[in-house]
């Protein structure tokens, strides 16, 4: 067996809950006279009503246009006169708002940030020419790239109702209509200190944190919560496929996803399904690109990875690209029988190790970023995480056999569990494919 | 999601601002490391995480492709843990990950570096894989012509990038013959082209003691870390210091539009800017700071993005090549409203150019760019990338001390005459990719970008 790496400091966590409901979370790192500064809202894509996809991103553009005492891009303008960077970012399950700045303007920020959860003043005159940036967003990332708009499709079908299928930046048709009552709607109902995180990672103590947390976050009030609304995923029994064509395709690619449990709902299984990825993708030596870009050499590239930092769901998903004369079928067929003889034969002690070793290693890599380390725990408790599930993790990683692999693999891997996706070249006329 | 793109600052990391007061811990913290073999390195000691970080840097790049084998340097670099010695590429991860120890690669226009992540325990066994992989890379031809499949596949995926294209273009018009022209990873052409002796000569011509620069930050002392480098890098060829004589860069405006159906327009725009040892250089970067390079807060951001809703992402930057200096920008608009959002840069090109900053822009662009200084190295990885850039840029060890009081010192006077002297509004080359209306299309030059 494999020697797990000797050195294993871990980062100094500490937490307090402020009266009113709102979480902190205090990681020190005295290398440099630097904090980073992130408040969390437990509210993301996936608490959107029908009809109105992409409202908690727009929202989040929208929280920079002012408060009522801050004036229409003052936000930035004031963190960047104090030598700090900001931003903010949206996703499943969170919105997260952040700043980057000297110590001792740690209370500069919290003051801002705390004036903006309950204050903000949004100009109708903002609501349109930040819509039309938005859609700018989506032109950029996902419109302007077959890549992007296949993903697109491919998590709609990988989610047969649950909220996770929708893109968070929406789509582009319900973009167009969010309005500035459903931004406001969207804030009222969540932001607030009791559906709110903080994270504090730098050079500072708790106590410090606490104090100026107490002084800036402690008096606004609490609100009452909506009670969850998402839809349930119901279960899948059928496989499906999707082939989508493209002109300006010039690498095709296949994409095998199955649901699967996220750290939240089944942490065991999640632990062993990291560790799968790893085995399977986690460089040269692993198995698809060992086997697929190397001995058989039949793809460019190959792997797979599991996706599990999410209150609801989990994904494991493969995917590769053909090389030479190789078609897409014929890739998925050796795609299957990987997954076959996984299935059937499981993974080796040796395999297990290794992936666990480079587990653990990257693990004690990771506090090199203190940015890194802040979102590491932002994103865990927000998805109703604890600070040991994260700080404790190694135990179980140790924890895991090969039976749970195997075990994982079985129960996760099952075809009516899955979505198969093929990206094309346009057809050429008179040929097949 | 975020509200801004910061993806341009990532690529700044040679024209460094340095720190504020409290960088100052940092700055007597650099120690400069001479091993008995005479090779230098700069040292941070950082002993709170068990880990080291190396970051080496050679001089050169792509720039040393000769003409027609444009992309060797991109390529034999990736052959760099495709196996070694007795190893093939296999037995060669295999024993970077006994020991839980990573090195990256990678080739830019100027320069060929190698990452190095160990954590501190396994320090000497991971520079050992370093020198093997180093001085006795096997450059073997299957290894060679599956990396080449792969540059291939994302050569032809490039086409598809609007930004690729628009960038690839630019630089194609602006640099005509020079090495510069020509994207690091090659074109299909030439790639599909090259031999194992290509990269052979490639590798001789990008190793070279001569031009290399070390950073170092973390749990390792500089006694430690002598013996390291000579063990390490002894044997590499001395090789000899490259031209940094400058080469011709296009001196007239124009437009090229190519035709892509997407929704979104990309465009590159730019012209000649100045080098990083111009002495106008940190007045320079003080007044882009307004014009383009402060995310939400700059002038183009305000006008195109905050006032009009015209782009997600606008920006400029100057970027200084070793052996020129361009000043560059970009931005994405709907294909109707690109012409609108290009009018408006224009527009604050001139008025820049013309006017100047106020006192107040001039003030707050002192406080963020002193204040953030300290930003840039809240992690291991950072200092490494600043140690080696500083080095790369001819700074001086004392420069992280320094650095501060220089942008202080930039007074409004000076920093409107390097407006002037440094923008060129009339000379913006201008690539737009997409299917853009109210502008010519399909590939024709104009005179100037007005309306």
């Amino acid at each position: 067996m494999l020697a797990a790496p000797h050195a294993h400091a871990k980062p100094v966590i500490s937490d307090f809950t402020l009266e009113n409901g709102m979480r902190a979370v205090v990681i020190e790192d005295h290398r440099a006279p630097v904090v980073t500064h992130m408040v969390w809202y437990r509210v993301g894509s996936a608490d959107e009503p029908p009809g109105k996809t992409g409202i908690a991103h727009y929202l989040e553009h929208l929280m920079f246009k002012g408060t009522d005492k801050i004036a229409p891009g003052e936000f930035s303008k004031t963190i960047a006169a104090n030598g700090g960077q900001d931003n903010a970012f949206t996703s499943r399950d969170y919105t997260a708002y952040f700043q980057r700045i000297a110590k001792d303007r740690l209370g500069l920020v919290m003051s801002m940030e705390a004036d903006r959860m309950r204050n903000v003043n949004i100009r109708q005159e903002d609501i349109v020419a930040e819509r039309d940036v938005v859609i700018e967003e989506r032109n950029m990332r996902t419109d302007n790239d077959p890549g992007g708009r296949f993903r697109e499709q491919y998590m709609a079908a990988l989610y047969l109702n649950h909220a996770y299928g929708i893109p968070v930046i929406g789509w582009r048709e319900e973009i167009m209509s969010l309005d500035r009552d459903d931004a406001l709607e969207m804030y009222e109902r969540f932001y607030a200190p009791n559906n709110a995180i903080l994270i504090v990672a730098g050079d500072v103590t708790p106590d410090e944190v606490k104090a100026l947390a107490e002084e800036h976050y402690g008096p606004i009030e609490s609100v009452d919560l909506p009670e969850s609304v998402r839809a349930t995923e119901p279960p899948h029994l059928a496989a499906r496929r999707l082939t989508m064509r493209d002109a300006r395709v010039s690498q095709e690619r296949i994409w095998r996803g199955y649901l699967a449990p996220s750290y939240v709902t089944d942490g065991d299984t999640a632990a062993a399904l990291g560790l799968l990825s790893d085995i399977l993708s986690g460089g040269t030596t692993r198995r698809l690109p060992k086997m697929l870009t190397l001995e058989t050499d039949i793809a460019l590239y190959a792997g797979a990875y599991y996706s599990g930092m999410a209150r609801d769901l989990g994904e494991f998903a493969f995917y590769a690209a053909p090389k030479g004369d190789t078609t897409l079928p014929q890739l998925e067929g050796a795609l299957d029988w990987m997954i076959e003889d996984l299935l059937e034969n499981g993974v080796t002690q040796e395999e297990l190790d290794r992936a666990r070793k480079a587990a653990i290693a990257s693990e004690i890599y990771a506090q090199d970023s203190q940015s890194s380390l802040a979102r590491q725990y932002g994103a865990a408790l927000t998805i109703g995480l604890e600070i040991d599930d994260v700080t404790n993790w190694r135990d179980r990683l140790e924890a895991v056999t090969v039976e749970d692999v195997l075990a994982a693999a079985r129960a996760v891997l099952v075809p009516e569990r899955s979505v198969t996706g093929y990206l094309m070249k346009a057809e050429k006329e008179g040929t097949d494919g | 999601m975020r509200t801004l793109a910061f993806a341009v600052l990532g690529g700044l990391a040679a024209c460094l601002a340095i720190p504020p007061a409290t960088a100052q811990d940092n700055a007597s913290r650099i120690e400069e490391v001479v091993s008995p073999g005479g090779i230098t390195a700069w040292l941070v000691r950082e002993p709170s995480i068990p880990i080291v970080t190396v970051q080496i840097q050679f001089d050169g790049g792509a720039r040393v492709d000769e003409p027609g084998k444009e992309g060797a340097v991109n390529l034999a670099a990736s052959m760099i843990d495709e196996g070694a010695g007795d190893m093939d590429n296999q037995d060669f991860s295999a024993a970077l990950e006994d020991i839980s120890s990573s090195i990256g690669f990678g080739a830019s226009r100027d320069s060929f570096s190698v990452s190095v992540s160990s954590l501190s325990e396994n320090i000497a066994p991971t520079m050992d894989l370093l020198r093997i992989a180093m001085t006795e890379t096997r450059f073997e031809d299957r290894n060679i012509e599956r990396i080449r499949e792969q540059v291939l596949s994302s050569l032809r995926s490039k086409k598809n990038k609007p930004q690729s294209v628009a960038g690839d273009r630019w630089y194609a018009e602006v640099f005509g013959d020079a090495s510069y022209a020509k994207s690091v990873s090659g074109t299909i052409e030439t790639v599909t082209a090259l031999t194992r002796d290509d990269l052979l000569a490639a590798w001789d011509r990008m190793i070279a003691k001569e031009r290399m620069k070390i950073g170092v930050v973390g749990d390792i002392d500089a006694e430690t870390l002598a013996t390291l480098l000579d063990d390490t890098f002894a044997t590499l060829a001395q090789g000899e210091a490259l031209d940094k004589s400058p080469v011709p860069v296009r001196e007239t405006g124009g437009l090229v539009v190519v035709e892509e159906d997407v929704p979104q327009s990309a465009v590159v725009f730019g012209h000649k800017g100045i080098l990083r040892d111009d002495p106008d250089y940190i007045p320079a970067y003080v007044m882009n700071y307004v014009l383009g390079g402060g995310g939400l807060t700059s002038r183009l951001t305000d006008e195109v993005r905050e006032k009009n809703g015209l782009a997600y992402s606008v920006y400029s930057y100057l970027y200084p090549l070793d052996r020129a200096g361009l000043y560059m920008g970009g931005v994405g608009s709907a294909n109707a409203r690109v012409a609108q959002s290009l009018e408006l840069i224009h527009q604050e090109w001139a008025r820049m150019a013309e006017e100047g900053l106020t006192e107040e822009e001039l003030e707050a662009a002192k406080k963020y760019l002193t204040g953030a200084f300290a930003l840039r190295f809240d992690s291991n990885a950072k200092i490494a990338s600043f140690l080696v850039g500083a080095q790369a840029s001819d700074l001086s060890i004392d420069y992280i001390d320094t650095r501060n009081g220089l942008v202080e010192d930039v007074t409004l006077e000076e920093v409107n005459r390097v407006a002037k002297r440094v923008l060129q509004p009339d000379n913006l080359f201008v690539v737009v990719v997409g299917k853009p209306e109210g502008m010519k299309s399909a590939d024709t030059l104009l005179e100037g970008i007005d309306g």
